[in-house]
C-alpha cells in the first residue's frame, strides 16, 4: 500500500477544498471497497479525505418535493431498514438486501455504494493490463475470463460491469444525486451519473474533479411503484456473490393496465441498464406475458455475449419475465427465502 | 482393543475450543518476537520464461526496508534438488524459491522484501521492477491432455492402477447395456481460513524456533535442516494450532523457505505470510478429466468397467492421486481396465486436497452408475446392491470390515428414498423441479507409524505428547478421551501437547489416518503407563500388594481393588513415591508393529452412501441443495460430536465442488484470475440447508488396535456425484463437468 496523507473533513466545503488540493485524493467513508483496492495496489491515492464526521451527510429526511433525501453517509443497512423507505420505496430496500453481507451493509454507505468499482478480475490484478486501471494498456477480459462481464453497452476498450444492487433500484426509481463541488451544488439524474465505458473506461461516473456526493434524492412519483415491484438477483451462489443478472421491476397498474413502468438490469453493463423503449412497451398494456416479453426484447436490444457470458442474454430475458410477473402479482422476490417465487 | 467407555464413544466438545473462540490459540502468523521483521513476496506475472532484470533499488530506498532478496543475491542453499524433497513429495524436482532466473509458473515468488513493518514491505514489493523474457506456456488441460503420459515413477503411498482384468474393451462392446462418458472436475484451491504463514524466531547462536502453518512439524523441520544444512537440534518447529489444512499444509510451502532464508541471512526473527490472493499461487486440487465406460447386462450387473483419468500436474513434479482404482474396488466386474495419466501444465504442482483423487474418480464412476440405473430401469440403490463387492478385487484380498450395505439401507430410509418417482422431472413443487440422487463413497483406512508419550505427575495430571498436529479435526480431544479412559481420569486432568517437532515422532496429519494412528499410540503409551503404575502399586506393603492387572480398576484417579474396593491408591501418591519427574511411558503404533494387524493380509476402507435433494427453478436454472443424508461406515466412532463435524465439513465442501469451486484461468496469460474469496466461490450459509449424518455400526478389529478407521475424508467423497445425479433426476440433464453452474443447467 502506497503511503498517503489523511484528512478528516469537518464540513462539505472542507472536503471539497481537500479534494481540490490533491487531484488524486479519494474520499473514504465505509472503506469496504477502497481499502481493499488500496491493499491490492489498484487505487494508489496520495491523500484520503475522511468524510465520516460531516454531520450534514447523515440522515434520511422528507424533501419539500415529497420524496426522500438519503444522506451520502447513511449506511446501506439503515436505508434498507428505514420504515419510510420500506413503505414508499420498497424496491430500494429489497435491492440493498440482495447485496453483499450484513457486515458489509453495516459499513458501506450510500455514496460509497454508488462509487464502488467494477469486480472485473483484471481490474483487480495489477499484474495484468486493464484500460480502466491503466488507460491504454488493453482489455484482456475481451477474449479472456469474462463470465461476470457486460452484454450491453460495452466497448472495445472495456467490458466491465457495475456491481451494485442498490444502484439498479435507484436507476429504476429515477433517483437524483445531489453533489457539491468547487462550482457549487448541482443535481445529476441517476441515468446520467454512471457512464458507459466508451474510450474512457477509467471514468466510472460523471462527477467532476472536487465534487462529492451529498445525498441521493428519491422522487415522490416513484412511490407509485410501491405496490408492484420486485428485485430479482441471479448469481453463482445464493448469497454474497455479485449478480450474473439482476432485475429491478416496478409497475404502476390501474384497472388491469400498466400506466407506468420501470425496468433496470444489473450485472450486465457498465451502469444499471434502462431503456425507454422497454418501459414504453409495457405502458398501456395489461400486465401479461406478451407485454413482458416485448419489454424484455426491447431492454436486451443489441445484447452481445463474450466467450463465457453469452448465457446471460437468455438468462436476463427469463429473469425479466419472472421479475415483471412477481411485480404484477404484488409478490416481490424475498431476499431471505432463497426459493424464487 | 479399546472399548466404549466413559469418554470414548461419547460426544465431547473440543478441549481446544475455548482457546480458539477466545483468541488464546496462537497460529503461525501470530507468534511474535522482539525484533520481528516482515517479509512480503513479489510474484511472477508470467507463466514461463526468464527474468531479464529485476530492479530492487526503489524498493530498497523506501524507509523501513531491510533487504530485498532475489535469485541474484539470495544466500546459498542446498544445490541438489533431492535436498528439497519433503516426506510426502511426489517424484520430480521440487520447486526451489529464488533459485534462478527461471519462471515456472504465474505467481511464482521471485523476490522477498523484508522490512520493519508489513506495510513497508508490501509498499516496497510494488516497487520491484521486473522485465521478463516470455516463453510460450500451457495452462489449458484441454490442450495438454493430448500429451498425457503414464507417470514413470510412482508416488510413494499412492497405489498405481491395478493390472487389467479380462478384456474390458471386448466385453464392453459385447455388453447389452453400454454407458460411456467424459467427466471433468475444475481445479480447486484449498483456502483454509488461516493463510499460509511462517514466523521464524531467531533464538541466537544459529538456533531457530519456527512457527509454520503445517500439517507436519517434523516434515517442516526435516525440510529446513536439509535445505539450509542445519542440524536437527538447531531447528524446532512449533505449531500447536492449525487453522485448517485440508492437504495444503502437508508439504512445506514457499513461505517457510523464504522466512528461514531471511532469518538466517539477517540473523533476526522474520515472518512471511501469504495474502489471500497469493494463496491461489500454490497448491491446488488438479483439474482432472475422466473417461468412464460401463458395460452391463439388462439386469444392471456389470460386465466391464473402463476408467481412464488424465490429471494436471506441474512441469517439474508428477503429483499423483488415486483417481481410478476405486472403480475396480467398489463394484465387481470380470473385465476391468483402469488407467491414470498426467498432463503437464505451467502451474505450481498440484497437491493433496481433502480425499485427494476419490471425489474426482467417484464423480465419474457414480455419475456413470446413475446413467446405468436410468438405462436399465433399476433403482440406483438396488443397482449398487446388485453390484456389491464382497472382496477387494483390485488386490484380491478380503476387507477388514465393510458395512456399505448398512449405509445404503440407513441412508435410504432416513432420506425417504422409497418415495422417489424415478422418472426425471416427475417431482416438482410450484416452479421448482425436485431431484433426488445418490452415490457411494469410499476412502482408505489405515495407520501410519506414530509414537506418543504419556506422563503422570504427582499432582495426578496426565500429560500426553505427540508431534502430530490437530488441523481442526478434533485430535486434541479424542486423544484426551482415550487417555482419560485408560487411566480412569476425568478429561480435565489430561493435558495434550501436539504440533512440536521435539515431541514423539508422528507423520504428517492427512489421509484420515491420525485418529487411528495417534489414537493407537496414545492407547499403547497409556497401557504401558498403567503397567508401570500397577507394578509400583503392587509393591510389598502397599494396600494393593501383589495385585495383577485383572484384579484392579483405574477409576477416579485411583487404582482400586475389584475384590475389595476399600483397598485403593491414588495415582498421584504412586507417582510421588517414585520421584519428582513423574512416571512416563512412550510407545509406538503402526502397521506391522507388535500387536498390530499384519499389513498385507486385508484391505481396509471407509464407506458411505450419500443421498441428495436438489430443487431447481425450471426457467431460471437456480439450484438449491435442500437436503443431504450421508450414512458412513468408519469403524469405531471415538467422539460422535467431532466425528459429525468432520462429515458435515466434507459434505459442505462436496456441495462446493458440485456447485461452486473453480479456478478460472486466462490461458493467454497463464494466470488464475478469480484469486479472491469474492470471486472464487465456496458455499456460504445460504447455500447450506439440511445435512444429516448417520454412523452405521461397524466393528473392525484389524485396521487399528482401537477399532478406528478414520473420518477426515469420507464426507466429501460421494457428495458431488449425489448432487449431480439429483440434478439429472430433477431436469433430465446429465451435467458431466463440475461445478454445475446456472449456465450449464440452462444449456445442459
Amino acid at each position: 500500500m502506497k503511503r498517503f496523507s489523511y484528512h478528516r473533513a469537518d464540513s462539505v466545503a472542507d472536503a471539497v477544498q481537500a479534494l481540490c488540493a490533491t487531484p488524486d485524493a479519494r474520499i473514504v467513508a465505509g472503506g469496504t471497497n477502497l481499502v481493499d483496492l488500496m491493499k491490492y495496489g489498484v487505487e494508489t491515492p496520495s491523500a484520503l479525505v475522511d468524510v465520516t464526521r460531516i454531520a450534514s451527510l447523515n440522515g434520511i429526511d422528507d424533501t419539500d418535493e415529497g420524496g426522500l433525501r438519503i444522506g451520502a453517509l447513511v449506511p446501506n443497512r439503515t436505508v434498507a431498514e428505514d420504515e419510510r423507505v420500506a413503505a414508499r420505496f420498497p424496491l430500494l430496500a429489497s435491492a440493498i438486501l440482495a447485496g453483499a453481507t450484513p457486515q458489509l451493509r453495516n459499513a458501506a454507505t450510500t455514496g460509497g455504494n454508488l462509487n464502488q468499482r467494477t469486480r472485473c478480475y483484471y481490474f483487480y490484478d495489477t499484474k495484468t493490463p486493464c484500460n480502466k486501471r491503466e488507460p491504454g494498456s488493453g482489455c484482456p477480459a475481451i477474449g479472456g475470463v469474462n463470465r461476470l462481464h457486460a452484454i450491453l453497452g460495452a466497448s472495445e476498450h472495456c467490458i466491465a460491469t457495475h456491481p451494485s444492487d442498490m444502484c439498479v433500484a435507484l436507476a429504476a426509481l429515477g433517483a437524483e444525486i445531489r453533489v457539491e463541488g468547487p462550482n457549487g451544488p448541482r443535481r445529476i439524474r441517476f441515468a446520467d451519473y454512471h457512464r458507459l465505458p466508451g474510450d474512457a473506461p477509467e471514468r466510472d461516473n460523471t462527477l467532476q474533479p472536487g465534487e462529492i456526493i451529498e445525498a441521493v434524492l428519491l422522487p415522490p412519483e416513484a412511490e407509485a411503484f410501491a405496490g408492484h415491484h420486485s428485485y430479482l438477483k441471479l448469481r453463482d451462489r445464493l448469497s454474497y456473490a455479485f449478480a450474473l443478472v439482476s432485475v429491478a421491476a416496478a409497475l404502476d397498474i390501474r384497472e388491469g393496465r400498466i400506466v407506468a413502468a420501470r425496468l433496470a438490469l444489473g450485472g450486465v453493463a457498465h451502469k444499471p441498464w434502462r431503456r425507454e423503449e422497454a418501459e414504453a412497451a409495457l405502458v398501456g398494456s395489461p400486465a401479461d406475458e406478451a407485454a413482458f416479453a416485448a419489454a424484455a426484447t426491447q431492454l436486451l436490444e443489441g445484447a452481445q455475449g463474450h466467450e463465457h457470458n453469452t448465457f446471460k442474454i437468455e438468462l436476463a430475458r427469463r429473469a425479466i419475465l419472472r421479475a415483471l410477473g412477481q411485480a404484477a402479482a404484488g409478490t416481490p422476490q424475498s431476499q431471505t427465502d432463497k426459493r424464487i417465487a | 482393543m479399546l472399548k466404549n467407555d466413559l469418554h470414548v464413544g461419547s460426544p465431547r466438545s473440543r478441549i481446544d475450543g475455548p482457546a480458539k473462540v477466545t483468541g488464546q490459540a496462537t497460529y503461525a502468523a501470530e507468534f511474535t518476537a522482539a525484533d520481528l521483521a516482515h517479509g512480503y513476496i513479489v510474484e511472477s506475472a508470467i507463466a514461463r520464461g526468464r527474468i531479464v532484470s529485476i530492479d530492487t533499488a526503489a524498493a530498497e530506498a523506501l524507509p523501513g526496508v531491510i533487504r530485498v532478496f532475489t535469485h541474484e543475491n539470495r544466500p546459498k542453499t542446498a544445490w541438489f534438488t533431492y535436498k528439497y524433497r519433503d516426506m510426502v513429495a511426489p517424484p520430480g524436482a521440487p520447486f526451489r524459491p529464488l533459485y534462478s532466473d527461471e519462471i515456472q509458473y504465474s505467481g511464482q515468488p521471485i523476490a522477498l522484501v523484508v522490512a520493519e513493518s508489513f506495510e513497508a514491505a508490501r509498499e516496497a514489493a510494488a516497487l520491484v521492477a521486473v522485465t521478463y523474457d516470455r516463453q510460450p506456456h500451457e495452462t489449458d488441460l484441454a490442450r495438454a491432455r493430448h500429451d498425457s503420459y503414464e507417470p514413470p515413477k510412482k508416488r510413494n503411498g499412492i497405489a498405481p492402477p491395478p493390472a487389467p482384468r479380462g478384456d474390458a474393451q471386448q466385453a464392453f462392446g459385447a455388453a447389452p447395456v453400454r454407458i460411456a462418458g467424459e467427466y471433468a472436475i475444475a481445479s480447486e484451491h484449498h483456502n483454509p481460513m488461516e493463510p499460509h504463514a511462517t514466523t521464524v524466531v531467531w533464538e541466537g547462536g544459529g538456533k531457530l524456533t519456527v512457527h509454520d502453518k503445517t500439517q507436519g512439524v517434523q516434515n517442516s523441520q526435516a525440510y529446513v535442516t536439509n535445505v539450509f544444512g542445519l542440524s536437527g537440534d538447531d531447528v524446532r518447529v512449533v505449531s500447536p494450532y492449525v487453522g485448517g489444512g485440508f492437504g495444503s499444509g502437508l508439504r512445506p510451502q514457499h513461505q517457510l523457505f523464504l522466512a528461514v532464508m531471511a532469518s538466517l541471512a539477517l540473523e533476526r526473527s522474520v515472518r512471511v505470510e501469504l495474502t489471500r490472493q497469493q494463496m491461489f499461487g500454490h497448491v491446488h486440487r488438479p483439474e482432472t478429466v475422466n473417461l468412464v465406460s460401463l458395460g452391463a447386462g439388462e439386469d444392471g450387473k456389470l460386465h466391464a468397467i473402463q476408467h481412464q483419468a488424465i490429471a494436471a500436474t506441474s512441469r517439474f513434479e508428477d503429483h499423483q492421486e488415486v483417481v481410478v482404482n476405486w472403480s475396480g474396488l467398489l463394484y465387481p466386474a470380470e473385465h476391468v481396465d483402469l488407467r491414470y495419466e498426467l498432463a503437464k501444465l505451467d502451474t505450481y504442482s498440484p497437491g493433496d486436497m481433502r480425499a485427494p483423487g476419490a471425489p474426482l474418480g467417484l464423480f465419474a464412476l457414480e455419475s456413470a452408475m446413475d446413467e446405468l440405473a436410468v438405462a436399465t430401469g433399476v433403482d440406483p440403490v438396488e443397482l449398487r446392491l446388485r453390484n456389491y463387492a464382497e472382496r477387494d478385487e483390485n488386490e484380491d484380498k478380503p476387507f477388514t470390515s465393510k458395512e456399505l450395505r448398512a449405509c445404503y439401507r440407513a441412508g435410504a430410509e432416513r432420506f425417504g428414498w422409497s418415495r422417489r418417482d424415478p422418472r426425471p422431472g416427475s417431482m416438482r413443487e410450484g416452479r421448482e423441479l425436485i431431484g433426488w440422487g445418490m452415490a457411494s463413497g469410499v476412502w482408505d483406512a489405515g495407520m501410519m507409524k506414530t509414537s506418543a508419550r504419556a506422563t503422570l505427575t504427582a499432582d495426578g495430571r496426565l500429560a500426553i505428547a505427540c508431534a502430530t498436529s490437530d488441523i481442526g479435526t478434533g485430535t486434541y480431544t479424542i486423544l484426551a478421551q482415550i487417555a482419560a479412559d485408560a487411566l480412569g481420569l476425568p478429561m480435565e486432568a489430561v493435558d495434550v501437547a501436539l504440533g512440536d517437532s521435539t515431541l514423539p515422532e508422528a507423520p504428517v496429519q492427512g489421509g484420515s489416518w491420525t485418529a487411528a494412528s495417534a489414537g493407537s499410540a496414545v492407547a499403547a503409551a497409556c497401557s504401558s503407563l498403567r503397567d508401570a503404575l500397577l507394578t509400583r502399586a503392587a509393591a510389598e506393603g502397599s494396600p494393593l500388594a501383589g495385585a495383577k492387572a485383572d484384579d484392579v480398576i483405574f477409576e477416579g484417579g485411583h487404582i482400586r481393588s475389584l475384590a475389595d474396593p476399600a483397598r485403593s491408591l491414588a495415582l498421584g501418591e504412586i507417582v510421588a513415591a517414585s520421584g519428582p519427574d513423574g512416571i512416563a511411558a512412550t510407545e509406538s503404533a503402526g502397521p506391522g508393529l507388535i500387536g498390530m494387524m499384519l499389513p498385507k493380509s486385508h484391505s481396509s476402507y471407509t464407506h458411505s452412501a450419500v443421498f441428495a435433494e436438489v430443487r431447481i427453478d425450471e426457467e431460471l436454472g437456480v439450484l438449491r441443495v435442500t437436503r443431504i443424508v450421508n450414512a458412513v461406515a468408519a469403524g469405531r466412532i471415538l467422539n460422535p460430536k467431532t466425528a459429525r463435524s468432520q462429515i458435515l465439513g466434507g459434505v459442505v465442501w462436496g456441495i462446493g465442488m458440485a456447485l461452486h469451486e473453480e479456478a478460472l484461468t486466462d490461458h493467454r496469460l497463464g494466470r488464475i484470475m478469480n484469486h479472491s474469496l469474492a470471486e472464487y466461490h465456496v458455499p456460504v450459509n445460504a447455500d447450506i440447508d439440511d445435512i444429516e449424518v448417520i454412523f452405521v455400526e461397524e466393528s473392525d478389529e484389524k485396521t487399528s488396535p482401537i477399532g478406528v478407521k478414520g473420518l477426515g475424508e469420507i464426507g466429501i467423497v460421494g457428495t458431488a456425484a449425489a448432487i449431480a445425479n439429483a440434478v439429472h433426476h430433477a431436469t433430465g440433464k446429465r451435467i458431466r463437468s463440475l461445478p454445475i453452474t446456472i449456465d450449464k443447467i440452462l444449456q445442459g
